[in-house]
């Protein structure tokens, strides 16, 4: 039987890491939505009209109401639907969750970005961009805050999981168009088992595309700033 | 009520905003605590092992364990100690506070950075964008929080009264600096009203570094 229906209408894109991160806490508290796709060269009235700083997304509704950026978004979830909790109840632990989701979003994924972005030149400097951050995730994992554990939130996914999982499917998408090496097993191998673990839970499963999409996506992407970029020369 | 059972340290530099918006903080929640002046040109080994992955202040170390990052430290004394509360009750309010504090954090401090390290045009352009910023904020709190002051949290300050009210008195300086009024009360009348009632404030009143002392200082240093 579906669940009630709370209300709710997700705007995002598929290729979008910060739309599957609300989608995948959406599925994980087993929350009815409805979900409409955004053009994000042509973006909608209504994404427009409720995120009018941004013109972002995700963009969540809720009662018609906008929730704006993801972890934002992630919280609100957590605080208004408490079963199946995102963050950890200690207080400490909570900062730390939130201090890492600060992490990855102002340094890692930029990293990341900037190797996909980067002419042939830079990317050795950007790939070594990428490793001191994951060094730093990696030195958490085996001694600091998050050691021993199976995910960061513990014994189940937790907060940190979904906003660090959601996007590193696209190291391995990266690797691949790029021909870099993004994540050794062997320099990484906590991130390593982690990542897979993360990847094999069914919710996720269900929330991020398939490779070959994202390939050809990023294969595109690519092609378009390899293009741009010989233009300005 | 001062709770005496947790050790708790603040790392942080004089001029600082960010020092200021925790120190305000702990004042506010009446915590006491220890601090620990750092210089930004020397930074003690403690610091950088408090901080790792950034080797800034300000730090908070609550028995023993560390926590970094301005707007996280914010939240966890909000959520160490519980009065009065830095957040409204209702998780859209409070999404719509945490929406505000990441536009500051995005885009306030970084424009304030702009105008005092750029000169001529640039400053110029940079005031009127830092501007801008301001009336968008009067705009989104108008709409969807106050609740008639004087602060944006009501009666009590919170997270972005705290935020913007140690701001304060930067925001003036940039005034002089520039020789334009950017926070003008015919346009921003709430973000006036609410930063000039937290500068007030008994708790807060000797940690605001007045503007003349920032221009003084800026006259040594001009990057400042």
């Amino acid at each position: 039987m579906a669940p009630p229906s709370a209300d709710l209408k997700l705007l995002g894109s598929w290729a979008s890491s910060y739309t599957h991160r609300v989608q995948l806490a959406l599925k994980l508290k087993g929350l009815a939505f409805e979900y409409a796709e955004e053009d994000l060269a042509e973006k909608s009235p209504s994404l427009l009209l409720h995120n009018p700083i941004y013109k972002k997304v995700p963009v969540l509704l809720h009662r018609g109401r906008p929730v704006l950026e993801s972890v934002i978004i992630l919280h609100y979830l957590d605080e208004t639907w408490p079963d199946v909790p995102l963050m950890p109840g200690d207080p400490y632990d909570r900062a730390l969750a939130r201090f890492w989701c600060h992490i990855v979003d102002d340094k890692l994924g930029p990293a990341v970005g900037a190797v996909f972005a980067s002419p042939s030149e830079g990317q050795a400097a950007a790939v070594e961009q990428v490793h001191e951050n994951l060094r730093l995730v990696e030195r958490e994992l085996r001694d600091g805050a998050f050691a021993g554990r199976r995910f960061f939130g513990g014994d189940k996914i937790g907060v940190l999981d979904v906003v660090l999982g959601c996007g590193s499917y696209w190291l391995a998408v990266f690797e691949e168009v790029m021909e870099v090496k993004l994540v050794d097993p062997e320099a990484f191998p906590l991130f390593h088992s982690w990542l897979r673990d993360f990847e094999e839970q069914e919710e996720v499963k269900a929330i991020i595309p398939a490779i070959d999409r994202l390939l050809e996506y990023a294969r595109g992407v690519r092609q378009m700033m390899l293009g741009l970029s010989s233009q300005q020369q | 009520m001062a709770d005496q059972s947790k050790g708790v340290k603040l790392y942080g530099t004089s001029f600082n905003g960010h020092t200021t918006m925790v120190d305000c903080a702990l004042r506010l929640k009446g915590v006491a605590y220890e601090y620990v002046e750092e210089d930004r040109k020397n930074k003690s080994e403690a610091l950088l092992k408090l901080n790792p992955v950034h080797k800034q202040v300000p730090v908070l170390v609550v028995d023993g364990k560390p926590i970094a990052e301005t707007l996280i430290i914010l939240q966890h004394i909000d959520d160490v100690w519980k009065d009065p509360p830095f957040l409204p009750e209702d998780p859209y309010k409070r999404a719509k506070v945490r929406f505000w504090a990441d536009f500051v954090s995005k885009k306030v401090v970084p424009i304030m950075h702009t105008v005092v390290a750029s000169k001529g045009d640039e400053q110029k352009t940079a005031a009127e964008e830092f501007a801008g910023y301001l009336m968008t904020m009067e705009d989104g709190i108008r709409e969807e929080l106050w609740t008639g002051g004087p602060f944006v949290n009501g009666d009590s300050p919170g997270l972005l009264d705290v935020v913007m009210g140690s701001s304060y008195m930067w925001i003036k300086f940039i005034e002089a600096v520039v020789g334009v009024k950017v926070a003008k009360r015919e346009k921003t009348p709430l973000l006036c009203s609410f930063m000039e009632a937290f500068v007030e404030l008994d708790a807060v009143k000797e940690l605001m570094t007045p503007p003349e002392v920032l221009l003084q200082r800026r006259m040594g240093n001009p990057s400042a």
